[in-house]
């Protein structure tokens, strides 16, 4: 969904990468032969991050750093020089949050909200630095940032705060005849080492997110932020480990080469936020490992206006849900769908709302956002080319500025309709109804948010059980993200797996199921061993096949209870 | 041969070698679970098994299968497995149809929307999460338990109201034959399909691109289902062999944790995915626990196993010349070891003196061999665990509870059972599933509803009170921005910032 970034081409393309690595081979020979004081010097930017000075010689002396490539597109990685440490900088990573979780301290839940404090408290006292580098790479103001990335996080650790003894107690289940005297219940416990790997639209709210579920389901986490937000990323290298365990739950960066390294690792479950190009590739590698993953993919999410509406309260919360962040949000409507005779109305009235949003030059406006890149910029820019422009179209490629467009009468074959958008571009497409409309729908493949406008609940209805999709939201835009009491997640083409609040916990966690006996009532078991005969079958058939139906026993048990109460009471009354 | 003429001379050439081979000639090929997979495809986009009775009837004729055909699934499996009659009724039958009953008592309530917490702002408004059918769905069952492992999660999946392609697996060449032919007289024949595929053909046949995929089986078969299935984006739930460590502490009445024990391990001749794999004794009660297993064997076969009805036999030559072959190469015999090739059979086994590098402990072991290993006491036994891989079952048997708790919370595995074996795995009520090497995801009664469900999250709003939503519109302003921001203080106890929005 997001990361339509360097790395998918960077995935894809073997040339790139194959270049990519006899660029790598050549300058580690270069720098084979130069003295290790200028080594240590070509790559002061990973030395700064380290929180203190022994660990930056600790973590020089493992690991060469980087250099970034010319085009800043992603950075490379060169192999350790020292020869005595074979293991890659993410192995070692890697190892050493295992060797963390190994020691079971992050299993006791105070330790877990210890450190959800503490990842709290970063949020508070440096507010400031988060939203500089934001500015940096996204050109999001502090009140946005605020708005879209901290504040949900701080809420969601405070819930999780709150609700984790809840979360991590068993839970009890129903027992049948054979289980009566024990005790059975499904018990969570940590996975193990996670890997997150976020994306760049967002980048804290995405990363951090599920970092709140690893931590507070006890487990480790490598944490891998996009590299396409290169400021960001370095902020949180630097800041996590000041503020949570370092050991524990390791940030790592870089780009493709990085990543691919890390897939190479044995985890116990990926989180991944991105694309479903690269979500298909990080799945395969997981395969192979076995591991579990949980994949929040993108998808054209539709938007169906239908004409029994406030037109200009749909148009505006529209227009809200596509435009924030400059369209690149995984849940933005995608396109809309409405009547052929309601497109001149929608189209005054988004444009309307965005004259209200963003004043009348967009491009001055301090609230409206610019695509990530250059790349970006021309893909999104080669997508207008088959199609009418109904409102803005002005674009500054310097700038990677894009206003917000609306297109009219878009064909289901337009380039704008083959792929997800992921910028401010917002295509009508005209449908003859309801009907056309989840026709439509279930033409593509399932998205991650279906939004419908109507005053008429039978229409809201109707495509809700029509259709497929992660999340369903009527009369409004993207506040089911906000909610963490709904699961947030896609469905087929758009991911797999779930997360918020207790989602993300359950999810991190594996559901033990444990069952408790006593070695007592051996008397019952004697039907089940061999030698067998018939009669024991048929008393095996009672047992088991009566306890689906414990309620209605446990009913007759209760009557014959009471029936006896009853007559003793009333013995003694006559008495 | 049922199957379409094929274009591609690889395939061809397979079908060809396959008849000569005399295998049986009742095969599906892929090329023909296209055509079944679009069928199913077709009747689930017509929105046949959306509806609550369909799937009540579906079930119920899966019910009324298992009874009217009880005799015809103890004579296949009989004929598969040597199974005796008791235990195909008990574990294949009784744990289906108790899997359905719990279904259909169950089914509105696990279908209705569930509304979720309210907070301030969503009052007005209806905040559920709605359980919806993800597709066409893809069953594979392991041979140990053909029906229950291709049944159990029908009947999720029948209950979340998918279509469903179910292959038995080859080795069990006459239960599958026999599902095969039963299905369709019972399910709808449009949604529900059996086909017979080789296990060779199974990732070809997953790359179609399925809704979901469940498989149950060993280790490196599911690898290459979960590659297969990662190429379309497939969710999977693997469900995969293990070594499933048995502790038996120095306190605990050794004659009740022996027969427990031995029923748990030699039932379908140890071909089983839950039952114990290898018994961790401490050191004081290992004498006594041999000696225990020796009456406790004689107690249940008699002087010859190979006489009696309650014993089964090897699947196939294949998998009893691995075990034989396991069995030779390890430790040392205390009873059994006696094997007759021309009838599959391997006589209960234990074996003691056994090194942790020996082959029985190297890899996963589906016959009636039972090594123990001894250990000094409950922390020994514990590293001994967690040194393997995660298994799918651990077991433990104490009467003292503190050793249970420890062992429960200090390893960690698909499930847990305490004083007894394999009964987590069939109760409805908890999830059966496993965890790192030993699979994902999980099912059984609920559990499988989920599994074969995907939550949606639904958000049904007003349009009213837009003065409210201005705050979050641009431009943004301070003062709105703080504004939330106390909001957000002032109800912690709400769902976050979406109070105001």
């Amino acid at each position: 969904m997001f990361d339509y970034g360097c790395n998918i081409g960077l995935f894809i393309d073997k040339p790139i990468v194959w270049l990519q690595n006899v660029c790598s081979s050549v300058l580690r020979r270069a720098l084979a032969k130069t003295s290790p004081r200028l080594r240590a010097r070509s790559w002061p930017l990973r030395g700064r991050n380290l929180t203190g000075e022994e660990d930056c010689h600790r973590r020089s002396s493992l690991h060469c750093g980087s250099s970034r490539l010319p085009d800043g597109q992603g950075t490379q990685r060169l192999p350790p020089q020292n020869n005595t440490v074979r293991m890659s900088r993410e192995q070692q990573t890697v190892a050493r949050a295992r060797k963390a979780f190994n020691t079971g301290r992050s299993k006791p839940l105070e330790y877990r909200i210890l450190q959800l404090k503490n990842l709290k408290r970063l949020f508070y006292e440096k507010q400031k630095m988060i939203s500089d580098a934001i500015k940096k790479d996204l050109n999001k103001s502090e009140e946005v940032t605020q708005l879209h990335e901290t504040l949900g996080i701080e809420s969601e650790i405070d819930l999780t705060i709150k609700k984790l003894k809840d979360w991590a107690a068993p839970r009890p289940v129903e027992k049948n005849l054979l289980t009566m005297s024990d005790t059975v219940y499904v018990h969570p416990e940590p996975l193990g080492v996670v890997l997150i790997i976020g994306a760049w639209n967002y980048p804290w709210a995405v990363t951090i997110g599920p970092l709140i579920g690893a931590i507070a389901a006890g487990n480790a986490a490598v944490v891998k932020p996009s590299e396409v937000c290169v400021n960001t990323a370095k902020v949180m290298e630097d800041l996590l480990p000041l503020y949570i365990d370092k050991e524990l739950y390791p940030v790592v960066t870089g780009g493709v080469p990085e990543t691919q390294e890390l897939l190479r690792q044995r985890f116990d479950h990926i989180f991944y936020t991105g694309n479903s190009m690269v979500g298909k590739l990080i799945m395969e590698a997981a395969a192979k490992n076995l591991t579990p993953v949980t994949l929040e993919l993108g998808g054209k999410s539709p938007c169906y206006i239908d004409k029994n509406c406030d037109i200009t309260i749909a148009c505006r919360r529209t227009a809200w849900g596509k435009f924030t962040n400059c369209g690149q949000t995984c849940i933005a409507p995608d396109y809309i769908l409405c009547e052929p005779g309601m497109q001149d109305r929608i189209i005054e009235e988004i444009k309307k709302a965005i004259k209200e949003f963003y004043t009348d030059n967009p491009k001055t406006c301090t609230d409206y956002g610019r695509i990530i890149n250059q790349r970006h910029f021309k893909r999104i820019m080669n997508m207008l080319d088959d199609s009418t422009i109904a409102a803005g179209g002005e674009n500054d490629e310097a700038n990677c500025f894009i206003a917000p467009t609306v297109l009219r009468d878009v064909k289901p074959e337009a380039k704008v309709m083959q792929e997800e958008i992921f910028g401010p571009l917002l295509p009508i497409i005209t449908v003859s109804g309801v009907d056309e409309a989840i026709e439509f729908i279930n033409k593509g493949e399932k998205p991650l948010a279906l939004y419908v406008f109507s005053s008429n609940n039978k229409v809201i209805d109707r495509i809700r059980d029509e259709t497929s999709s992660g999340g369903f939201v009527a009369n409004d835009c993207l506040v089911h993200y906000s909610i963490s009491s709904l699961p947030f997640g896609g469905v087929g083409n758009s991911g797999m797996g779930c997360y918020h609040g207790k989602f993300s916990f359950d999810q991190l966690s594996h559901l033990r199921g444990c069952l408790i006996k006593k070695l007592n009532m051996e008397g019952v078991n004697n039907v089940r061993y061999p030698p067998h005969t018939p009669k024991k079958l048929s008393w095996v058939r009672f047992i088991l096949l009566k306890s689906s139906n414990l309620g209605w026993m446990g009913r007759m048990v209760m009557v014959a209870m009471l029936v006896v109460v009853a007559a003793v009471a009333l013995q003694r009354y006559l008495q | 041969m049922s199957n379409p003429p094929s274009p591609s001379p690889t395939r061809w050439f397979k079908a060809l070698r396959r008849t000569r081979l005399g295998e049986p000639c009742l095969r599906t090929y892929p090329l023909e679970c296209v055509d079944l997979l679009r069928r199913a495809r077709i009747a689930f986009q017509a929105g046949r098994t959306l509806k609550e009775c369909f799937r009540l009837t579906q079930l119920e004729a899966l019910v009324r299968m298992l009874e009217e055909h009880e005799c015809d699934f103890v004579d296949a499996l009989g004929r598969d497995l040597h199974k005796p009659r008791f235990e195909t009724v008990v574990f294949e039958l009784i744990t289906v149809k108790n899997e359905a009953l719990h279904a259909i008592t169950n089914l509105k309530k696990w279908m209705q929307p569930q509304p979720v917490e309210k907070n301030l702002s969503t009052t007005l408004d209806e905040c559920l999460v709605i359980s919806e059918p993800l597709g066409v769905v893809f069953i594979m069952g392991s041979w140990c338990n053909p029906v229950q492992m291709c049944l159990v999660p029908l009947v999720g999946a029948i209950a979340a109201g998918n279509c469903a392609l179910v292959s038995p697996s080859e080795y069990t060449v006459h239960t599958a034959e026999l599902l095969h032919r039963l299905i369709p007289f019972y399910l709808d024949n449009e949604c529900f399909h059996v086909i017979l595929a080789g296990i060779s053909d199974l990732p070809e046949i997953v790359e179609l691109k399925f809704d979901h995929i469940f498989f149950t089986g060993n280790k490196e078969e599911g690898s290459k289902i979960a590659v297969a299935a990662a190429r379309t984006l497939t969710p999977v739930t693997l469900i995969l062999g293990s070594k499933n460590p048995c502790y038996v502490d120095q306190n605990c009445d050794v004659a009740t944790t022996v027969q427990r024990i031995a029923w748990a391990c030699f039932h379908n001749a140890g071909q089983s995915l839950t039952a114990p794999s290898y018994i961790l004794c401490h050191t004081d009660v290992k004498a006594r626990l041999v000696q225990a297993l020796k009456c406790c064997l004689m107690e249940f076969y008699g002087p010859d196993p190979r006489e009696s009805r309650s014993f089964g036999r090897m699947v196939n030559l294949d998998i009893f010349g691995r075990t034989r072959d396991l069995l030779w190469r390890s430790g040392k015999v205390v009873v059994g070891g006696q094997v007759t090739e021309a009838e599959k059979y391997i006589a209960p086994t234990v074996l003691t003196e056994v090194a942790e590098s020996d082959p029985i402990m190297q890899q996963e072991v589906f016959g009636p061999v039972l090594p123990i290993l001894s250990v000094n006491d409950v922390d020994e036994a514990i590293a001994f665990i967690n040194k393997q891989e995660k298994p799918l079952c651990v077991y433990a048997y104490s009467t003292n509870s503190k050793i249970i708790s420890r062992i429960m919370q200090e390893t960690s595995s698909g499930s847990f059972c305490s004083n007894d074996c394999i009964l987590q795995s069939l109760m409805v009520a908890l999830p059966f599933g496993g965890v790192g090497a030993c699979g994902m995801g999980s099912f059984h009664g609920r559990y499988s509803f989920e599994t074969f469900s995907h939550r949606k999250a639904s958000l049904l709003r007003g349009t009213r009170f837009e003065c409210v939503t201005y705050l979050r519109f641009p431009p943004y302003e301070d003062r709105n921005l703080s504004l939330m921001t106390w909001a957000c203080a002032l109800s912690q106890k709400s769902q976050g910032w979406c109070q105001i929005l």
